[in-house]
């Protein structure tokens, strides 16, 4: 019995060569693909700024994780461990080419570190598209990296590095709450604490560069493989219907979007069938390795449909400038996903069945348990690292370089010179 | 002499322009322009924000004709540019005092 054993402890090529691969798919999801997403849907005094953002959250969030983001993510946190991991892999100590990382002996440590970092790294700059276009570069680096610390890092350790989460056996494959849920809260909390643009909801601000828009989502959809795919840490079937189900999520959330949009104003708009792919794959990541195809199907539906709704309550009747809908898109979607996950999971919906057989009725609790933990966490801490850091310096810029624009007023660059 | 100015729906220049040919008119000017009248604009959407754009795209050509082909010219721009829906825009004629073509120094009619 014990030679199998120390067989399967063995690192695994395939499995190593899929994540390296998936580590890579995810990072190309935030450079380029979430940047030039974003920088698209901003107007083109600001499309420098949304870029720089992007980046820049890439180099502070990797920083920290190499000094002590992964450590406190995924490190033994002794009798805080169901709140938070320990400092015993601060500065990625004891990571070498030889290493492994206890749960997963078949991929080397240092690339399940990496993999998990570009996630670290893509959450943060999911939030950016909330305060596009107003938040000062200084307040944004410095909200993005306590938000790392205090918001993404323990709701990460929660669910995947043995915290209170995972003790429960709340099922989020690759970042429903982690990721979505997570960065939507933080986005909507964002958008209430700075308010709206000068002029919403009253002057256009129409995207400026809808085929960036389109080239960014396509990179997502690609990226998003690795997203889910990777989650499952070995080269094999789960990881085969992760990707095929985050597939047919993805297709399904275009369509049910486009067809909304066809219906209620008479025409399908390029930037409704890409919103709702990214809808579809929001709202399939924490089900992505759970669920079966119909189940997916299903999902991807519900989210292009329910996510198209949100949008609209958000921004015509309550009027929240979310500029870039992060909120409606991935918060209502990951907590959709995360909810759904609870009941597509189940094995006699087509799912690879609840953990310790439980009821649907029980998982369902948990997940919404989860989700709600995790929205009030994002939420409350959120707004209080905002509030420490406007006390500290403006989050806004002033009116004046609001008009002038950001790329200029905050980089003294432009975007275009034609 | 008259100067027509017609500003029209861009997809009917290249009609109007061989109408014009056949009653006469040896030259003309095109201008791409933004306008609206009583039609407005039109509204685009992205996720559903509504955005009106007052301004559409329009083509402006200038003609100069002599009297005696002023009606024919307008006759022929409207029978050209006419769709019979809103939008199809409209011609303004106008007197014109002198014409010189530069490189003879031809004036009046003649230099038309």
């Amino acid at each position: 019995m014990l030679l199998p054993a120390l067989a399967q402890a063995a690192v695994d090529s395939g499995d190593t060569a899929w994540l390296l691969t998936a580590t890579a798919l995810v990072l190309f999801m935030t450079l380029p693909g979430l940047a030039l997403f974003y920088a698209g849907l901003v107007r083109s005094r600001n499309v420098l700024s949304v870029l720089m953002q992007c980046f820049a959250i890439a180099s502070v969030v990797t920083i920290l994780w190499t000094i002590g983001g992964y450590s406190l993510t995924f490190a033994q946190g002794g009798s805080a461990q169901a709140a938070i991991g320990g400092l015993g892999k601060v500065f990625l100590a004891g990571v070498d080419a030889s290493a492994v990382f206890a749960s997963y002996p078949n991929v080397p440590e240092s690339v399940f570190v990496m993999f998990q970092l570009t996630f670290a790294i893509i959450t943060p700059a999911l939030v950016v598209g909330a305060f596009a276009e107003r938040m000062r570069f200084a307040a944004m680096l410095s909200f993005s990296a306590l938000w790392l610390l205090f918001v993404y890092i323990p709701v990460a350790h929660w669910v995947w590095g043995g915290g209170w989460l995972g003790t429960l056996k709340f099922l989020d494959f690759a970042g429903g709450a982690v990721v979505h849920i997570n960065a939507g809260v933080a986005a909507l909390v964002a958008a209430l604490v700075l308010g709206n643009r000068r002029g919403f909801p009253v002057q256009p601000m129409p995207p400026h560069n809808l085929p960036l828009t389109v080239a960014g989502a396509g990179m997502l959809w690609v990226g998003w493989f690795g997203f889910n795919g990777g989650s499952a840490i070995a080269a094999g079937g789960a990881a085969g219907m992760a990707m095929l189900t985050t597939h047919i999520a993805a297709a399904a959330g275009c369509f049910a979007w486009m067809c909304q949009e066809w219906v209620k104003f008479g025409k399908p708009s390029v930037l409704g069938i890409v919103t709702g792919m990214v809808a579809g794959l929001g709202t399939i990541t924490p089900a992505s390795g759970f669920v079966g195809p119909a189940g997916a199907l299903v999902i991807g539906l519900t989210a292009g449909t329910v996510c198209f709704w949100a949008t609209q309550y958000l921004k015509r009747r309550l009027q929240i400038d979310d500029s870039l809908d992060v909120f409606p898109v991935h918060g209502v979607g990951g907590f959709l996903g995360t909810v759904l996950t609870g009941v597509f999971g189940a094995a006699v919906l087509g799912g690879v069945g609840h953990p310790d057989d439980r009821l649907m009725v029980t998982q369902l609790a948990v997940q919404v348990a989860g989700a709600v933990a995790t929205a009030l966490w994002s939420g409350v801490v959120t707004w209080l690292i905002l509030k420490v850091v406007g006390a500290l310096t403006p989050l806004r810029v002033t009116a004046e370089e609001e008009t002038e624009g950001l790329d200029i007023a905050l980089h003294e660059e432009r975007g275009y010179s034609l | 002499m008259k100067m027509i100015t017609a500003i029209i729906k861009p997809f009917r220049l290249d009609d109007v322009r061989n109408a014009l040919s056949e009653v006469g008119v040896n030259g003309m000017t095109v201008t791409e322009v933004k306008g609206f009248g009583r039609q407005r604009g039109h509204t685009e959407l992205y996720r559903g924000a509504e955005y009106v754009v007052d301004f559409l795209p329009k083509a402006k050509i200038e003609v100069a004709v002599a009297e005696d082909l002023v009606e024919r010219a307008v006759e022929a721009i409207t029978a050209a540019a006419r769709t019979g829906k809103v939008g199809d825009g409209k011609i303004f004629v106008t007197d014109l005092e002198q014409a010189l073509r530069i490189r003879t120094g031809e004036t009046g009619d003649g230099a038309l």
